[in-house]
């Protein structure tokens, strides 16, 4: 088990006493891709960046288990972590634009993350970041790795992105709404290119988004999350059968191009569901 | 009610509007798509002056617009933005920002006004001296609809009204929308990357492409998939197959 | 209101989450920002320690214990004792009144500069940040030319055009000082003025003073103050300064600066002299650097 996690709980604290965000989250994770889904608030992205131990400074963080390979992440120093970070699991965030660094060249990006992590000559790392170009399909990598990020489109900057995290191997990538900047065309590009990488590479992906009919394309698993906790835990071709009323509700509150309603489905929210 | 004839829009050298042409009918709904950098919401823009920087020929009901625009203008036409955080003062609660037009063009009536305006979005009374942080995404959009009904306008503008908001929210401010079209009989323009959230609240659908209006159709004939322009049958293509939860997607 | 009346009931008024009125709402949010304030330590050390170098300097005729002017001569240069308690000048007055005073004289010329000062650079940054263009073009360049200048020469050669004294000294501290304003609040509304609320309120049909007055200005107030409060210290320096090399207060008068230039022939024997005006500069410099300091953890957007 690459990734497990049981009964995780994240909170903040707040004049009124602390607020729990995260509360008795379980998932466990092998080499396969689990698409986490839920609205602005559910809990999705602080549950993956606990295992990297990246949260706001002022969260605490708890769990009955949270391991990464065996190791104890909650026991983790933030040595251990660094080894963890960015060489066994990479981090892709929404933007491109704000988690590339705007003074140095695509190719530089990526060599540098290479030599973070191998033991090599610069020529070795050009060549190694020139490669990486290629494997996140980049027609013309010796062009992109002269480019700046402001010279690039934002689904080129996520590729460029995605090399970066490839270049020490990790082992799992967490994907944080990787694609909500892009356009539907080049959205459906990256996360195909994601599904392939990681299946090609034998890694684990999680992948957070609020859009449960897209992950569901791209994912084996899919959890939805609300207020805190996972309500329903599906294979993705399942999820027309999907049970719970809220991953009903969030399926059914969507205008379809295929489906006109007069009037859209609103979701109903139960008490019952966050208690 | 709206015409657009050949409307160009510059940004230095590059030409981000080529000459695009539209009518939209009293009570009617116009919808835009296209993906980001088409010019789409640079159409919206020109239309609202807030940009002045055009050339062609724009006209609301019969009367044509000067690049610089009267205040009869903006109590006639509004505009709703794509992010509800970015598009309510920080500062200013719920009740400045709606009593703000109502100063400009001397309406009385402030207070009554001021409640019936948030009735009409269904916010709860208690939010009216609320500051925007304090509100969810989805009560702030419902706080600049409001507002931009306050002056009684003929026409919205909708710049992705949706687009920031969760899909359960998502569906609540649509149906908000149409509720309030029907109920003042409001013209829309409604400027979207989702053809689904187009399809859904406009008959007209314009798609754009690198500046260009390439093809426009009725919401029937888009999702009866009579489209003419590969651009228009692409991005159906796409939109019907990631709605479906299962299936293949094909790039 | 009758549950204003106790303690708990005002705070719960406060903090309630459905204010009743625009009042109760504005004042909600300025009790959230004490709250953030009240709990930096450091930054309450030097409000506390303002307030009461403002209140001791209103109240110097009670707290005096001596006339400021009344010389001693046969007690000069006396150390600090019962009777004198931070010793007397080379004329033999007392050094504690005097501080008093003179504290009316220095933190007098802050205010009256930051009065004058702040107006000024919020008005000409919003303006030409907001009509950008040919007008932003002129004004800036005015303010870079004031900018250029060296503060204490340009204020120096502003003094001696004129005539020495309190109030030429002020008004060549606030020729200098406003162009950081203007600058500050020009960057401010520049990235205001392309927000979507801005143009929201531009759609109402609302006139650029009223945007500018109404709407942007009460947004960059927040960084002034912060930058106000930190430059307060330079102020105090500068009006010291002058006062020092005999362009500003002018004696008896017993302005700080000035009581550091009389007292500097006794540096080496009679060092407590020339200190106790000094410590009463570096106080005051470093209370009002604490405070801004705290204020800008809970005024400036930036850092929230």
């Amino acid at each position: 088990m690459l990734v497990d996690i049981a009964n995780l709980r994240v909170t903040f604290p707040t004049p009124r006493g602390p607020s729990a965000a995260v509360r008795g989250v379980s998932i466990s994770l092998g080499a396969e891709k689990l698409g986490i889904v839920g609205e602005s608030g559910s809990g999705k992205s602080l549950t993956a960046r606990s295992i990297l131990k990246l949260l706001p400074g002022n969260a605490t963080l708890a769990a009955d288990r949270l391991s990464f390979d065996g190791i104890d992440i909650l026991a983790a120093n933030e040595r251990a972590m660094r080894a963890i970070r960015g060489k066994r699991a990479g981090l892709i965030m929404q933007d491109p634009k704000y988690s590339l660094n705007p003074v140095m060249t695509a190719g530089g990006q990526i060599a540098e993350a290479w030599r973070a992590h191998h033991k090599g000559s610069a020529r070795q790392a050009r060549d190694a970041a020139m490669d990486l170009l290629a494997q996140v399909q980049i027609r013309d990598p010796a062009r992109v790795a002269q480019a700046y990020p402001h010279e690039l489109s934002g689904g080129m900057g996520q590729r460029v992105m995605i090399a970066m995290m490839l270049a020490p191997d990790p082992e799992l990538l967490i994907a944080d709404e990787p694609t909500s900047a892009l356009d539907a065309t080049v959205q459906a590009e990256i996360l195909r290119l994601m599904e392939d990488l990681v299946a090609r590479r034998g890694m684990a992906l999680i992948l957070i988004s609020h859009d449960l009919p897209l992950v569901s394309h791209f994912c084996d698993r899919v959890a939805v999350m609300y207020a805190g906790r996972i309500v329903e835990e599906l294979r993705a071709g399942d999820l027309t059968r999907a049970t719970h009323p809220y991953t009903r509700g969030l399926l059914d509150c969507l205008p379809a191009l295929s489906h006109p309603q007069p009037r859209l489905k609103v979701l109903v929210r139960d008490a019952a569901w966050s208690a | 009610m709206i015409d657009v004839v050949d409307l160009r829009v510059r940004f230095g050298r590059v030409e981000a509007v080529r000459g695009i042409s539209f009518a939209v009918a009293r009570g009617a709904s116009f919808g835009i798509v296209g993906e980001s950098g088409s010019g789409k919401s640079t159409v919206l823009r020109a239309l609202s002056g807030l940009n002045d920087d055009w050339t062609g020929r724009m006209a609301i009901d019969g009367q044509a617009l000067a690049p610089r625009r009267g205040r009869d203008f903006f109590r006639r036409v509004q505009m709703v933005f794509q992010d509800p955080y970015g598009s309510l003062h920080p500062r200013q609660t719920v009740d400045r920002a709606l009593s703000e037009p109502l100063i400009v063009h001397g309406m009385g009536d402030a207070e009554g006004r001021i409640l019936r305006g948030l009735a009409e979005v269904a916010l709860p009374p208690e939010a009216r001296f609320r500051y925007p942080h304090q509100l969810s995404g989805g009560q702030r959009q419902r706080v600049a609809i409001a507002r931009a009904l306050m002056s009684e306008p003929d026409v919205l503008l909708l710049d992705e009204p949706t687009s920031a908001l969760d899909v359960s929210v998502q569906a609540e401010v649509l149906n908000l929308l149409a509720d309030l079209q029907e109920r003042r009989g409001l013209t829309y323009v409604l400027v979207s990357h989702n053809l689904a959230v187009v399809a859904h609240l406009c008959g007209q659908i314009g798609v754009m492409q690198g500046g260009e209006l390439v093809e426009t159709l009725s919401a029937e004939a888009l999702r009866a998939g009579r489209t003419s322009h590969p651009h228009t049958t692409e991005l159906r293509r796409l939109s019907t197959e990631l709605e479906e939860p299962e299936g293949p997607i094909t790039l | 209101m009758s549950t204003t009346t106790t303690l708990p009931g005002l705070r719960a008024w406060l903090l309630t989450d459905t204010p009743a009125s625009r009042a109760q709402a504005a004042w909600g949010r300025r009790y959230r920002i004490w709250r953030d304030f009240r709990a930096n330590g450091v930054a309450m050390t030097g409000l506390v320690t303002i307030i009461l170098l403002i209140a001791a300097a209103l109240a110097a005729p009670l707290l005096a214990t001596h006339n400021p002017d009344a010389q001693e001569l046969t007690n000069r240069l006396a150390t600090p004792s019962a009777a004198h308690w931070l010793g007397t000048d080379e004329l033999g007055r007392d050094v504690y009144s005097r501080l008093l005073f003179g504290g009316r004289i220095t933190l007098g010329m802050v205010v009256a500069v930051v009065l004058m000062v702040a107006p000024v650079g919020l008005a000409v940054g919003t303006i030409a940040g907001y009509l950008g263009g040919m007008t932003d073009r002129v004004m800036m360049r005015v303010t870079d030319i004031f900018l250029a200048f060296p503060r204490l020469i340009l204020a120096l050669a502003f003094v001696a055009a004129i005539h020495p004294g309190i109030s030429s000294a002020i008004f060549a501290i606030a020729l200098t000082a406003w162009p950081p304003y203007a600058r500050l609040a020009r960057a401010e509304t520049l990235t205001i003025r392309g927000t979507d609320f801005i143009a929201a309120i531009r759609l109402t049909g609302a006139t650029t003073p009223r945007i500018i007055l109404r709407h942007v200005a009460p947004l960059c107030l927040g960084s002034l103050i912060v930058r106000v409060t930190l430059d307060m210290s330079s102020i105090i320096l500068t009006a010291a300064a002058l006062g020092f090399l005999g362009m500003g207060a002018q004696p008896p008068s017993p302005e700080w600066g000035a009581m550091i230039a009389t007292a500097r022939d006794y540096m080496l024997q009679q060092w407590w002299v020339p200190l106790m005006p000094g410590m009463a500069i570096f106080v005051a410099s470093l209370a009002f650097n604490l405070l801004g300091d705290g204020l800008r953890d809970v005024l400036d957007p930036k850092q929230r």
